[in-house]
């Protein structure tokens, strides 16, 4: 018999957990197993917001095939009190609703931890371990017996797990009723239904095991603040908030939410509501090639132009960026790197195209990068992009990374300073035409290797031919060495005034004084700070640098000369920043030590431990 | 090489434009070009019809890509930004500053290496996206630059200049516009000024890509016997099938040039194109029978030119994209910004 909505009176408990089981109050990992397609986002959504509303610390991580339909596909929610966000490589409770993945998921929990599947089936002999606490509810079956629509079942058996989850983790049922009115606004009918799932779950788990267990969420404080937000969400913000109104694009994953919610944030405050108009302009292009192509074009007519984009897309479009680079044109390019290379892996993460952003393209070519760690910085980044491509007139990479972009991330609540203004750099109107007695492209009139450049349509005075192929100061063609010689030597000074100009690197100075640093970027950053708070309980003290950006300012050369062991963390194979540091700074090869993650997962702090250990074990060693 | 400035050479009375400028100020730097080559007959068209049609230079840009015929920019409008951009990307790069700054009046001029080999993709997508842009391409149907291949447009059985003979079908990128779906497509002939002045200014009053596919013989590389795009093979086989007089818009018709034959089409600007026929069933509205018309003098080995087709209703990129009609370079920042209180607002759901 269905349950009236709304009602919270759970049915009274029938087993016992096993005294094995270990108490963790809002410190524990849930991973959840379906198949994709089915509508589970929106349940796992629910299950995270209630954990964020409860004052817990929360992060989601969407482990996802390259595929639309049918295919396992896993989403694993961290709550931590201390609020350590990176993945847990530990699972606590699995929601193992797919019987494809029995196997792996059972091998995934760790010990003490709970399994929990659904028991319409017979339990499958695969699941057997007794270390864990194994849970079946009939979910399909109440489901089933509940809802008449065949279409409607799909959803709520995922909404129903939520309602076992309250009830087995002791989740707030009022906040989750709260949530789903929240969601559903404009259509009541749907917050009922959804409410009869959840209490079809939260009565049978009730039913079959003492609730809570020992593993569970308690209200806490400590999300005021905060806000649930993906990366790639965030850079659309900073790209509307930045002034950008031209975006090119050609869709590519992990990348393509960007511009999608870019999109939408425009329909929302760039379009005008009487008329319709709107105040930007997306293309979507036939390829990467043309999607570069027309954020050159748009840079140089004098839009905030930008195209997000990953590996397999900045390949694509190395001709414009070199292109760009040598007639300096600013541009502003997001890779949301995914797992290479070529296809490679196009749902799983990896810092893998940091060598092939700097020096992207043919010939003695060299662009800023900058790493954002999270989503506050991905919008924060996104218009500190514009402002350098502009001040720098040059191609500007945010190298963001699937975990960042497409992952839910806990962050403090974005602020925009109403005082902002875009940093236009030197672009001449006419006023200023007046006061020059000729207008030259590339002439270095202040000496910080930035020339002033003019825009089309607004002057004849300041008209010019953009050329990719050798030019002068003046701007004219040249095959003359020195001319040639002259024009390339001023573009590094330019890089001299980029690296004052980016983002400087964050130091964390270790509780005592140490020898032994660690480097890391980008989305190693959560990690690392839990590692290191784990490492310090151990008695290993590092000081540790977050590079923010490339070209490395001075703070990046001092921090490696006053250390005698550097580890850097690396998203990639092939020590991609290590690579970069040894290049581009004066540190000894021998003193970089690598610590490398590579296998499409979001980096977890044990894996940092397990590198720093080993090293250090080694060199005790020898 | 183009870093050669040409001198000026004014002279007291010479015509003015209804903006007061001279000839002289549509042109360029000097051309270094092969002497006779068939695109500085095309310069001397473009700068006869900006300044006939007395366009501002200032507030035009000058697109192309790599190749002989990219280089072509530098030699008029000298006025204008000019932009030499990657070998077949010139489409991508008009597209974003068009975007960017939808006032402009845009010409691009590409070879046929650069629209229909590399540049193909673009070539056929800008179309699609029916961008706000003059497209010339200045076809010789040979790789200038890099000493005689056969492009993408030479004829089967046309013959290079080492003796190799092509077999391999040529690209048409006539009737590829057409099936595309192109506005405004044209054919043109760097030795017929008289066809080809007019066909520009009608393709930069056209609203959307205008594309005019200029046969403009390769005097080093191409220009021999046995060649399908030497001068004397394009004369003997050109075939006019229509002539597009331009009329702007404050001149009022007063006569068609021949009774019966005029048909007058209204562009946007208010300015028309009264096309006179010369094959009596030619048609430039019927797509299916254009097509038909281009199929058969291919079969015999013909060059047809003229106005090809035209379709004046066609949206625009920007009609498509719903842009504001003022370029997206004029608005004020705070135009763009939504300002902290709707980050605020924007932020609510995220908890």
């Amino acid at each position: 018999m269905p349950n009236p909505p709304g009602r919270l009176t759970p049915m009274p408990a029938t087993v016992q957990h096993p005294p094995a089981m270990e108490g963790k109050i809002n410190d524990f990992v849930i991973k959840i197993a379906t198949v994709n397609g089915t509508g589970s986002a929106s349940a796992n959504q629910l299950l995270m917001k209630a954990l964020f509303r409860m004052g817990i610390p929360v992060t989601g991580k969407n482990l996802f095939p390259s595929n639309i339909q049918g295919l396992p596909t896993w989403y694993e929610i961290r709550a931590n009190a201390a609020g350590h966000g990176a993945r847990s490589a530990a699972v606590d409770v699995m929601v193992a609703m797919n019987a494809q993945t029995y196997t792996q998921d059972l091998r995934e929990v760790a010990g003490g931890g709970v399994l929990l599947y659904d028991a319409t089936w017979p339990r499958a002999r695969q699941l057997q371990r007794d270390d864990i606490t194994i849970i079946g509810l009939p979910l399909a079956r109440l489901v089933n017996e509940h809802f008449p629509l065949a279409r409607v079942r799909i959803l709520m058996k995922n909404i129903a797990y939520v309602g076992a989850l309250a009830a087995l983790l002791d989740l707030d049922l009022e906040i989750v009723k709260t949530l789903l009115e929240e969601s559903f606004a404009s259509k009541p009918k749907l917050v009922t239904a959804n409410l009869e799932a959840i209490m079809l779950g939260y009565n049978a788990a009730r039913a079959a095991i003492d609730c809570p267990l020992p593993i569970r969420a308690t209200p806490l404080t400590a999300t005021a603040g905060k806000i649930l937000i993906d990366g790639n969400s965030a850079a659309a913000l900073g790209c509307l908030y930045a002034g950008a109104t031209v975006g090119a694009w050609y869709p590519i994953t992990p990348s393509t939410s960007l511009m999608d919610a870019f999109k939408a944030y425009c329909e929302r405050y760039r379009t005008d509501p009487e008329s319709g108009e709107r105040r930007y302009c997306i293309i979507q292009a036939e390829d990467e090639l043309a999607a570069a192509g027309m954020v050159v074009g748009a840079g140089w007519a004098g839009a905030r132009a930008f195209t997000p984009t990953s590996g397999p897309g900045i390949s694509l479009m190395n001709e414009l960026i070199g292109f760009a680079y040598y007639t300096e044109i600013p541009a502003v390019f997001f890779d949301i790197q995914r797992v290479g290379p070529s296809t490679g892996m196009p749902t799983r993460t990896q810092q893998c195209d940091v060598l092939a952003c700097a020096f992207a393209s043919h010939g003695d070519t060299r662009h800023p990068l900058l790493f954002p760690a999270d989503p506050g910085e991905c919008f924060t980044f996104a218009a500190a992009a514009f402002d350098l491509a502009e001040r720098l007139q040059t191609p500007v990479f945010v190298l963001s990374d699937l975990d960042i972009g497409m992952n839910d991330w806990m962050i403090d609540e974005l602020t925009f300073d109403d005082h902002y203004r875009p940093d236009r750099g030197k672009v001449l109107g006419a006023a200023e035409l007046d006061k020059l007695e000729k207008f030259h492209r590339y002439l270095d009139r202040d000496g910080d290797g930035i020339a002033w450049r003019t825009l089309p349509g607004v002057d004849r005075r300041g008209a010019y031919f953009v050329r990719g192929s050798g030019h002068n100061r003046y701007g004219a063609y040249t095959e003359d060495a020195a001319e040639y010689q002259d024009v390339v030597d001023r573009l590094l000074g330019k890089w001299q005034t980029a690296r004052r100009l980016v983002p400087a690197a964050e130091v964390h100075r270790a509780a005592r004084r140490t020898p032994l640093g660690i480097i890391a970027y980008g989305s190693s950053n959560a990690a690392v700070r839990e590692a290191l708070s784990i490492l310090a309980k151990a008695g290993v003290h590092l000081d540790y640098l977050r590079l923010k950006a490339f070209p490395f300012g001075d703070e990046v050369e001092a921090f490696l000369a006053e250390h005698q062991s550097v580890y850097v963390v690396d998203q990639n194979r092939d020590a991609q920043m290590k690579s970069l540091l040894t290049l581009e700074t004066g540190v000894e090869k021998c003193k970089l030590h690598s610590i490398l993650h590579y296998n499409g997962l979001p980096l977890p702090a044990q894996a940092v431990v397990a590198g720093i250990e080993g090293a250090l074990n080694t060199e005790a060693v020898a | 090489m183009t870093f050669i400035p040409k001198p000026r050479v004014g002279y007291p009375g010479q015509p003015r434009n209804a903006l007061g400028l001279t000839k002289e100020d549509y042109e360029g730097s000097l051309s270094t070009l092969c002497a006779g080559c068939g695109h500085d007959s095309i310069t001397a068209a473009i700068v006869q019809a900006f300044f006939e049609m007395a366009i501002d230079p200032t507030g035009v840009i000058k697109m192309s890509g790599i190749g002989c015929s990219s280089k072509t920019p530098a030699y008029f409008l000298s006025g204008a930004h000019g932009f030499n951009s990657v070998h077949g990307r010139m489409p991508a790069v008009a597209t974003g500053a068009l975007a960017a700054n939808r006032d402009l009046v845009c010409i691009g001029v590409s070879g046929d290496g650069d629209a229909l080999s590399i540049g193909f993709g673009q070539f056929a997508h800008a179309i699609r996206r029916n961008i706000d842009m003059l497209y010339l391409i200045e076809n010789n149907g040979v790789y200038g630059l890099t000493k005689g291949q056969f492009s993408a447009s030479a004829d089967p059985g046309s013959k290079a200049k080492r003796g190799e003979i092509n077999r391999q079908q040529a690209i048409d990128p006539v009737a590829v516009a057409i099936t595309l779906g192109c506005g405004f497509v044209a054919r043109g002939f760097s030795g017929d000024k008289e066809q080809l002045v007019p066909l520009l200014k009608a393709g930069l009053a056209h609203r959307g890509l205008a594309l005019i596919d200029i046969i403009s013989p390769c005097v080093t590389f191409n220009d021999h016997e046995g060649s399908t795009k030497s001068y004397a093979h394009t004369r003997s086989h050109y075939r006019p099938a229509i002539f597009a007089d331009f009329v702007p818009p404050a001149d009022e018709i007063l006569t068609t040039q021949s009774p019966g034959e005029g048909r007058r089409v209204v562009l946007h600007d208010g300015s028309s194109i009264v096309l006179r026929r010369i094959e009596a069933d030619f048609d430039p509205a019927d797509r299916s029978g254009v097509l038909a018309r281009l199929d058969a003098s291919r079969a015999k080995g013909e060059v047809l030119t003229g106005l090809l087709y035209l379709n004046e209703e066609l949206p625009e990129m920007h009609d498509v994209a719903g842009t504001c009609r003022t370029p997206l370079t004029a608005l004020d920042y705070a135009a763009l910004n939504p300002g902290s209180e709707a980050l605020a607002e924007i932020q609510r759901n995220m908890r």
